[in-house]
């Protein structure tokens, strides 16, 4: 069996699959429970039930909604662009998946542990702008255009920031891979000596995901719906997991960047019982309730204060951040060893 | 024979890709397929084995600099009909850059020795290392200068934009943050302490009025309608 899986052609392409398979099923339902979870709890935080009638406590609510999308019909606008209108949301979905093969949920344990994980993860959140820019031009419709003009503005302007925070913790570990990255923090976690960069990096990954208060892209009270207006059933499904998926995404990437991954926050005794991927699994869970939390407590940004948070404060600030970091690392002779780990 | 499969795929796909950037009538497309043939590349050297550089190009080309295209051409109001136009006209001229590009290539090409096996020039690091941290050797220990002067051209090529694009304008109604909260409450807000029970209508209060809004209106006010009535009786007052 090991010989079959580890030796043979088929057999390693047919590992690569049920490895992918290990990721995606369990993401999926995440992001199915996810859309109840921001329900339930900004209904607590707004003294309401939230969805109750679907199976208990409304578990089955998730199911429910997707089999109405499902079977809704799906209606392309006369004046679109056929192909690119179709190819959007299935470019945002499929770039969504995709970066899940670099998350460690443990110990060496991901689809793909390669030495640049965290160049490939900013590569493919990069990338997402094209759905959003596809479907906005492909439309047809101003709202969308002006939707998808203003998601990929904002998405470039805080790509910039994050790749600065990232730098700043790289610096610090000394490798680009995403196990490493988890293992220089057995001591401490990032988040305590650069906390501010921590800080600066939730906001940035609010503002990538395109979530409130950074949810310009999709400003009901200017845009309608931003730029899939146009999009009906499962078009708009796919819209709906891909963007779910990169706000798991993101949690995972603070998770492991500056809330030690796998790792538990001591490593004594009753803490080190619990298995790797279930801390990860606590601390994206958190970083997802201060989503749901910072959508239910905060209005909406202005387009023109959004931009200038991104390049006036975060910009500078993570740029004096990182040098800072550099200059304090040089200085103590902290700075890891050539070449990292790898 | 699976890195060569590969190969061949990426290869194939970014030349086509290539093809349709210059042959798609819809410059939109011949962005997107620009794209592809970018994400292509970073492919190529994926399966070169370098790495880092495949990364940095979908981060810096895809990512960021081929939205800014996208960007601009979107935004573009093109007439095909007045593009074809000049076409006659300039078909000469494009012929003979054309033909001296290609005569270019030519020589450059015939004049190419493959070298047979192995490295051409070794790098100067250990061999051990992995790409990035190779690359950053070479960079910063060997060409610090070179890769500094490079940094100054593109510092000095961006103050050049943002001088050339900025310009002051009065008339917008620009937010100063730093003003706005350094405003205190007396500058902005005036409590007024007014006696109990005085300037409200017997009727019911102005913005609720018990009968007709114009019934209880104060005589010759905004609110009991005639608005040249007023003007007149301001006149004569």
């Amino acid at each position: 069996m090991a010989h079959f899986f580890y030796q043979t052609f088929v057999g390693q392409i047919l590992l690569i699959l049920l490895e992918t398979l290990a990721v995606l099923v369990p993401l999926l339902i995440g992001v199915a429970y996810l859309t109840l979870m921001e329900r339930k709890v900004m209904a607590a935080m707004q003294r309401r039930r939230g969805p109750n009638v679907n199976g208990p406590f409304g578990l089955l609510q998730a199911f429910a909604d997707a089999i109405k999308m499902i079977v809704k019909e799906t209606v392309i606008p006369a004046g679109a662009n056929r192909a690119l209108f179709l190819f959007a949301p299935f470019l945002t979905f499929s770039l969504a998946m995709a970066a899940w093969a670099v998350i460690p949920t443990g110990n060496g344990l991901a689809v793909a542990n390669i030495n640049v994980g965290i160049l490939y993860l900013l590569a493919m959140s990069s990338l997402g702008v094209y759905g959003m820019l596809i479907a906005g031009w492909a439309s047809n419709s101003r709202y969308a255009f002006l939707g998808g003009l203003r998601s990929a503005a904002q998405m470039v302007s805080y790509e910039v920031s994050i790749g600065l925070v990232i730098v700043s913790v790289l610096l610090a570990v000394g490798s680009l891979n995403l196990n490493d990255i988890v293992l220089a923090q057995q001591h401490i976690w990032f988040c305590v000596p650069m906390f501010p960069m921590f800080i600066v990096f939730f906001i940035s990954a609010l503002a990538e995901t395109n979530r409130a208060p950074f949810d310009l892209p999709e400003g009901e009270s200017e845009l309608v719906a931003g730029f899939f207006v146009e999009y009906s059933s499962l078009a708009f499904g796919l819209f709906f997991l891909g963007e779910y998926a990169n706000m798991i995404l993101m949690s995972s990437m603070v998770s492991i960047l500056f809330l030690g991954g796998w790792l538990p926050p001591l490593g004594i005794a009753p803490l080190t019982w619990i298995p790797g991927p279930l801390w990860l699994i606590f601390k994206i869970l958190f970083c997802l309730f201060v989503f749901i939390w910072v959508r239910a407590t905060f209005p909406r940004y202005r387009y023109d204060q959004l931009m200038r948070l991104g390049w006036k404060v975060f910009l500078p600030f993570s740029l004096l951040w990182m040098i800072g970091t550099a200059g304090f690392l040089m200085a103590t002779g902290l700075l890891p060893h050539m070449g990292g780990v790898n | 024979m699976m890195a060569q499969l590969v190969f061949y795929v990426f290869a194939t796909v970014l030349l086509l890709s290539a093809c349709m950037v210059i042959s798609a009538r819809n410059p939109v497309h011949a962005v997107l397929f620009l794209i592809l043939g970018f994400f292509n590349a970073a492919g190529l050297f994926l399966v070169a084995g370098a790495e880092f550089l495949a990364m940095l190009l979908v981060i810096v080309y895809v990512g960021a600099v081929a939205v800014l295209f996208l960007f601009v051409v979107m935004m573009l109001d093109i007439d095909f009909s007045r593009l074809r136009e000049g076409f006659q006209r300039y078909a000469p001229l494009g012929l003979c850059i054309g033909g001296v590009l290609l005569a270019e290539l030519v020589m450059a090409f015939s004049n190419w020795r493959m070298v047979p096996s192995g490295v051409v020039a070794p790098l100067p690091v250990d061999p051990g290392l992995s790409n990035t941290a190779a690359l950053g050797t070479v960079i910063y220990t060997h060409y610090v200068l070179l890769f500094q002067a490079c940094g100054l051209v593109l510092l000095v090529a961006m103050i050049g934009a943002i001088v050339l694009t900025l310009r002051d304008t009065p008339t917008g109604r620009r937010q100063n943050i730093g003003r706005q909260h350094a405003r205190t409450r007396e500058e902005t807000l005036e409590l007024v302490n007014l006696p109990l029970g005085e300037n409200v209508f017997e009727q019911g209060g102005f913005l609720r009025p018990k009968g007709s809004y114009y019934e209880v209106a104060v005589p010759g006010s905004y609110g009991a309608g005639e608005p040249e009535k007023t003007e007149t009786e301001e006149k004569g007052a």
